[in-house]
């Protein structure tokens, strides 16, 4: 089934300078009980960004309306933890598009890419000075080029990384089971000759 | 001669249905579990693309993280709760796909009861929408943890589309010493190459320390595989697997089971097979482990001093190690041994399997717990919870004064009712110390069983080999 397309972006960016951000933080187990996609960015980053009397959090990025933008920019090992797609899903929800850091965990990458939402791996000294330059300048607008595969701020600029077949479905909108889908021949016979 | 291959390989390779040029592998699974948290969205996929379920015999479900762990004959409490676990039971009755519901003699949580119901077999390959899926490696198979977008993808297909991630070894030889037990290893290996050092691989388990290990310890390393950033690990079959297999409801049975042992047995790593990193642990180096942080790479030997944010080898972690002991109100460079807790849990994929019961209860037979101190032993399964009160560990935890609970996945996630309070600090048996793991501003401190059980009678941090001098 087709997802939004991802081509190219250019936007501001909300800055999480904290290493390995697991799951748990990014959506915490107790918002994991609704039966649909929608309605997880509500409580993205819930218990950082609101205090136990449900009051927000003043210096979290997400509640400084300086932050504000399309791409999250996060600390190395992001997305560590559970494998819950809610995570990716509250991320999407919350409007971002991209998130940038030095060090992804594998299944929070697989299903952020399930999700039209793509993971951009950056060195850690680019991921440094771009977290340096938004909380210098929240205003500065950064550029994902998918196509190309780069990502640029203030005239600097680093490629990166995507799985060529990864990149034509997030460019098409095409989805993982379209393709297996097609694969059921095969699938049925092997499932016979592997009972 | 073929190409030497590591076991990891050899599964994988036989599972690909087709490797198309610049495709991932189409890997076909051949066990599926699911449960209530990560399903829903997926069967809503398969009805909006007018689809069934590719192969139902091979997708086994059952309801644990939202269960309560007491009064399960009652309807649950909690509306969004219990709207979850029906809404497992109505798309499993629409798709026609088994499930161990609350009360059924088999239910327990997802990675328990398919080992104890011989669902998990060697060479197979195992998904869940869980991480901790990678505790069925421990039989000898590629089991990992996915997202809900690849559980519809099985489900329509009974494939997933991946790559094929590296290999790497991780061989601890020698002898465990006193008081140390597989979670220790687990803990210490963590420690050692942090939370994310496994990222990117699969790994396979070997060693003398490993082989010795009985079945449930062997589920306990494989299963915290994700914990190092791994996407699964694994441990070679030999007679320990065998042996644990052989009877179990959905095994093989007579000639057939050994049929299977015999192609079992051919499930080892070429002597020439490579790997893509290979790392080496001496089993009398590791001791009683604990956390001290919110990540399950923050962990030390029992008697060690937490780190100061001067001795960690990367000034870019600073920040996160500061904000991760404020979060748990401690201070660089102190002690945890005699640190005083306020619970105690005794569960979870972990550790929640007869013999981690048996543990417990051989070690506070007679004893009581410490006053202040809230004990919660929560079995992993129905069939647990059978087996603890057959063997009278029930009457043994009454008298210390812990509380035997009904099967889920309990205060390992905070998801249900069981939760930690703000501020307590919380021995936990389970897997991850995350900032508000087991409940909003909770505290763990991760350990093995017999660390737990320890502390639950002495009320503090204890090193279990002087606790068992006493």
């Amino acid at each position: 089934m087709s997802k939004e397309k991802f081509i190219t972006l250019k936007s501001t960016a909300v800055p999480i300078a904290v290493e390995n951000i697991d799951t748990d933080q990014i959506i915490p187990a107790r918002f994991l009980k609704a039966t649909t996609r929608e309605g997880f960015g509500d409580n993205l980053f819930r218990d950082w960004r609101y205090d136990s009397n449900n009051a927000p959090v003043s210096d979290f990025p997400l509640n400084n309306s300086a932050y504000t933008g399309k791409i999250l920019v996060a600390g190395k090992n992001f997305g560590c933890g559970s494998s819950r797609e809610h995570a990716a899903w509250a991320i999407y929800d919350h409007g971002f598009r991209v998130v940038v850091s030095s060090f992804f965990a594998d299944i929070f990458r697989n299903n952020a890419l399930n999700n039209a939402l793509l993971p951009v791996v950056v060195s850690d000294q680019f991921l440094n000075e771009l977290l340096e330059t938004i909380q210098a300048n929240p205003k500065n607008e950064i550029t994902v080029d998918l196509e190309n595969q780069a990502i640029s701020f203030n005239g600097k600029k680093e490629s990166f990384d995507i799985n060529a077949y990864k990149k034509t479905c997030l460019m098409n909108g095409y989805d993982d089971i379209d393709y297996l889908l097609s694969l059921n021949n095969e699938i049925r016979e092997f499932d016979k000759e592997h009972a | 001669m073929s190409q030497p291959k590591t076991i990891f390989e050899k599964i994988w390779d036989k599972h690909v249905v087709k490797h198309a040029d610049g495709y991932p592998h189409a890997v076909f699974i051949d066990r599926h579990f699911i449960h209530e948290v990560t399903s829903p969205q997926a069967f809503d996929g398969l009805r909006k693309r007018g689809i069934g379920v590719f192969n139902v015999s091979r997708t086994t479900a059952t309801a644990d993280h939202n269960v309560p762990t007491k009064d399960q004959h009652l309807p649950i409490k909690e509306a969004l709760s219990r709207h979850q676990v029906e809404t497992l039971r109505k798309n499993c009755a629409e798709f026609g796909v088994e499930l161990y519901d609350l009360g059924h003699p088999f239910q327990g949580i997802v990675h328990i009861i398919g080992p104890e119901l011989g669902l998990t077999l060697p060479g197979m390959t195992i998904v869940c929408g869980d991480s901790h899926t990678s505790t069925h490696g421990a039989f000898g198979n590629v089991a990992f943890g996915i997202g809900t977008s690849e559980v519809e993808q099985v489900l329509a297909t009974q494939c997933i589309l991946q790559y094929k991630p590296k290999t790497m070894k991780i061989e601890i030889n020698g002898k465990l010493g006193k008081g140390v037990v597989s979670k220790d290893i687990i803990l210490y290996i963590i420690s050692k190459i942090s939370a994310s050092g496994a990222t990117g691989y699969f790994v396979e388990y070997a060693g003398d320390a490993i082989r010795n290990l009985s079945m449930e310890a062997r589920m306990t390393i494989c299963n915290m595989s994700i914990e190092m950033g791994a996407r699964g690990g694994l441990i070679a079959p030999d007679e320990t697997t065998f042996n644990y297999i052989k009877g179990r409801k959905f095994a093989p049975q007579g000639a057939a089971f050994d049929k299977a042992v015999e192609e079992w047995k051919k499930l080892k790593t070429d002597a020439d097979a490579k790997y893509d990193t290979v790392l080496t642990f001496d089993a009398a180096d590791i001791a009683p482990m604990i956390t001290y942080g919110t990540n399950p790479g923050m962990g030390m030997k029992v008697t060690d001093r937490i780190p100061t944010a001067n001795e960690l080898k990367e000034i870019n972690e600073q920040v996160s190690f500061k904000k991760s002991l404020d979060y748990m109100g401690l201070e660089q460079g102190s002690q945890l041994l005699g640190k005083a807790i306020d619970y105690v849990f005794i569960g979870s994929c972990t550790n929640a399997r007869i013999e981690d019961l048996r543990e417990v209860a051989a070690m506070v037979k007679g004893k009581k717990k410490a006053s202040g101190v809230e004990v919660w032993v929560v079995p992993g399964s129905k069939q647990v919870q059978e087996q603890a009160k057959k063997e009278g560990l029930d009457k043994i935890f009454e008298e210390a004064g812990f509380e035997l609970r009904e099967p889920g996945c309990s205060a390992c996630l905070g998801m249900n009712e069981d939760k930690i309070p703000a501020g307590k600090y919380c021995i936990s048996t389970s897997n991850r110390n995350f900032e508000g793991r087991q409940g909003p501003k909770s505290r763990t401190f991760l350990a093995s069983p017999l660390s737990a059980a320890a502390a639950a009678i002495t009320g503090r941090v204890t090193d279990v080999r002087e606790f068992e001098k006493q």
